[in-house]
């Protein structure tokens, strides 16, 4: 039997019993179209995390000094907790001699953050994230002004009270108002607003334009650190081959400052975005599985109800066989013609779940933050799935189909 | 095929009983059908019916016999054993000089594949299929390309006069026009044997007629032509006439003579 018209016969067969075809292949169709959805958004996930986050939320070629680790995947056991509760914070005193041990033409910035009560004259005080930061922040973030002007190094050299704010807390705090030159109240202290940063956008319905950001020296710095202390140091080489060598000079200047012998771990964390991304691998892989198992429970139903139809199929077609059988084809020309139309079946199935799967997954990004990209391979493993379920579900009908006598099937009415 | 006249076509009786007396031996190259001994029991719900009980059988390339019998005789059986479409439990089945009764289950469709033209009662043409796609199919089955494929089934059909009738489904065509559908499928690989199963059937009197006339212009260029009846107008059409009688050949000769013997009344023709 060819291929061809194996292929035809099973079209023809979809198209004269259309309501009994759409029953039969809601499975196939419902499985492939939450792979495809699944899929889709794990890669929008994926995609945003791999490019919009590691350049927008941490910069590339860019590594954090911190005492415990932002990010961290797994679980962490108690004692690994205590042990970073024990660390030493990032002093002050550190800064000088690891921005001596880095390379010509790297960046650095140290910074502190917290939540900070905020005010202004035409709203309510609001607690959001502040941050107070030294060196080439804005560089290192790229991160620019829509208005004003961005905090100059004098200003940060001086601890000058003046901040630059984000688009959300210009809204928030000056509704229908320019905020240039206003002042905005951090823990009750007036900072001056110089600048409002260009619109960041947001990941997973998180605003990235909710932030303010002012001189380390200033006095936002009593607010969000204890006195010599700082949450991190960033630091970002002017080219990626410098990025192992720099973290490894910082790495030697923290462990001879705090005197740690050659057996002893870190007692503090350098983070870049990849460990950082680390984290969301791990999620990636539960969401992974999700995936396969909601669409897995679609195409097991699937399967079933196509190796029932094409039972049913065969008995009755027994004559079709039998004369088939009479006029020379052999078991495996049966098998193959009952194979093929299971197959044509269930890939015409996974064909309409792949359609549905991407307007799902457009559906999912146009009304919700979830971010959705279709990969290439989830069309192509959607037909290769639908084509597997449906060989897989056609194996025993269709043996037995190969098996019957031609002339009890010749008999039969 | 070049015509050949009905002397040559007709085995005698000593030929016959030469050519099937010898177990194992390989018969000359014009012996179509040789079989020795052929045994077919069933077994229904715990009684054996001994449906054929040593059947000895020999016929010649070109000759047109019709196989006779009442119901219960074992011509069904019979003709399921040399349409090889069932194994015999006993006794040797040669056709073309192939030992045919040994072989196995897709040894045996390829044998039905090339050797065997089969024409039924209720003529089994897949509904669903053009004319043309059941002619074609001996030919799928035969690994022939499509071109070449549709080439010969349509000539096949252009032979049984159907050439405007090609793109045509069974129901779309008379009874008639169906047998000859039919007929042209079981030519068109140019088998050994026409194995025709009660091919008047399912007709009336006029197209069983035409269909006759059909049979007798293939064995009249030279085909092997092998029908099953238990209708002794139609059987008077073949030129030798095997009587099957409770599993055992009761007669096999001429056609003429089985006809004299009717005129005489020495043969019940109702059953």
């Amino acid at each position: 039997m060819p291929f061809i018209d194996a292929i035809r016969l099973a079209l023809a067969q979809i198209r004269v019993q259309k309501l009994k075809s759409f029953f039969t292949l809601l499975g196939v169709t419902i499985g492939v179209m939450f792979l495809i959805a699944v899929v889709s958004i794990v890669e929008g996930m994926g995609s945003y995390m791999e490019h919009d986050f590691a350049a927008k939320l941490f910069g590339v070629n860019t590594f954090e000094l911190r005492r415990i680790a932002d990010f961290s995947s797994g679980n962490i056991s108690d004692e690994t907790w205590r042990e970073w509760q024990r660390r030493p914070r990032i002093r002050d005193t550190d800064i000088e001699p690891i921005i001596s041990a880095l390379p010509p033409g790297t960046l650095w910035s140290a910074m502190g953050q917290d939540n900070v009560v905020m005010q202004s004259p035409y709203s309510r005080p609001r607690t959001l994230p502040a941050e107070a930061v030294d060196g080439q922040y804005f560089q290192i973030r790229n991160l620019e002004v829509a208005n004003g002007r961005l905090i100059s190094p004098q200003e940060l050299a001086l601890g000058s009270p003046v901040i630059v704010i984000g688009k959300e807390i210009a809204e928030k705090f000056f509704p229908n108002l320019d905020p240039l030159n206003k002042t905005l109240r951090l823990g009750g202290m007036p900072f001056t607003i110089v600048g409002v940063a260009v619109e960041q956008g947001s990941v997973f319905g998180i605003s990235l334009d909710r932030f303010v950001i002012g001189p380390l020296h200033s006095p936002l710095r009593r607010i969000v650190n204890p006195a010599g202390v700082v949450d991190a140091i960033k630091i970002k080489t002017a080219h990626p081959a410098d990025l192992v060598d720099a973290q490894e000079a910082v790495r030697s200047v923290m462990r001879s400052r705090r005197g740690l012998r050659p057996s002893q771990p870190d007692n503090f964390a350098i983070e870049t975005s990849e460990s950082a991304l680390s984290f969301w691998t791990a999620i990636k892989s539960k969401l992974v599985i999700a995936g396969v198992v909601l669409p897995a429970i679609g195409l097991v139903v699937g399967a079933i109800v196509i190796m029932n139809i094409m039972l049913v199929a065969v008995a009755e077609r027994t004559r079709e066989i039998g004369i088939r059988k009479a006029l020379g084809a052999r078991r495996r020309d049966i098998m193959s013609q009952f194979l093929v139309e299971s197959a044509t079946l269930s890939t015409v199935g996974a064909g309409f779940g792949i359609a549905l799967g991407l307007a799902v997954s457009q559906l999912i990004a146009a009304t919700s933050p979830l971010p959705a990209s279709v990969a290439p391979w989830s069309i192509v493993a959607g037909v290769l799935v639908g084509a597997g379920v449906g060989i897989a579900a056609g194996i025993y009908p269709a043996s037995r189909a190969s098996r019957l006598d031609p002339i009890l099937a010749l008999r039969q009415e | 095929m070049t015509p050949v006249t009905e002397t040559e076509t007709l085995s005698n009786t000593a030929e016959r009983q030469a050519v099937t007396a010898t177990h194992g031996a390989v018969p000359g190259a014009d012996w179509v059908i040789v079989t020795r001994g052929l045994k077919r029991e069933y077994d229904m719900g715990g009684e054996i019916v001994r449906a054929l009980r040593g059947v000895d059988i020999a016929i010649r390339r070109n000759e047109y016999v019709a196989i006779m019998g009442p119901s219960g005789s074992g011509k069904s059986t019979l003709m399921n054993l040399i349409g090889c479409l069932d194994t015999p439990d006993a006794g040797e089945y040669w056709l073309s000089g192939e030992l045919v009764s040994a072989k196995a289950d897709d040894e045996l469709a390829r044998v039905r594949n090339r050797e065997i033209g089969f024409v039924f009662q209720t003529f089994n043409l897949l509904p669903r299929a053009s004319a043309l796609h059941n002619v074609e199919l001996p030919l799928v089955y035969a690994g022939v390309p499509a071109d070449e494929r549709k080439r010969r089934a349509t000539a096949a059909l252009e032979s049984v006069q159907l050439a405007d009738r090609i793109h045509h489904r069974p129901n779309e065509l008379s009874g008639g026009q169906r047998q000859r559908v039919a007929i042209a499928r079981a030519l068109v690989n140019e088998p050994s044997i026409l194995l025709a199963d009660e091919p008047t059937g399912n007709l009336d009197s006029a197209t069983s007629a035409e269909i006759m006339k059909v049979f007798e212009e293939l064995a009249a260029r030279g085909q092997t032509v092998i029908m099953v009846t238990h209708e002794a107008d139609i059987a008077a059409h073949a030129r030798r006439v095997v009587v099957l009688l409770d599993g055992m050949i009761a007669s096999d000769e001429k056609a003429a003579d089985y006809a004299a013997r009717i005129e005489r009344g020495e043969v019940h023709t109702t059953h």
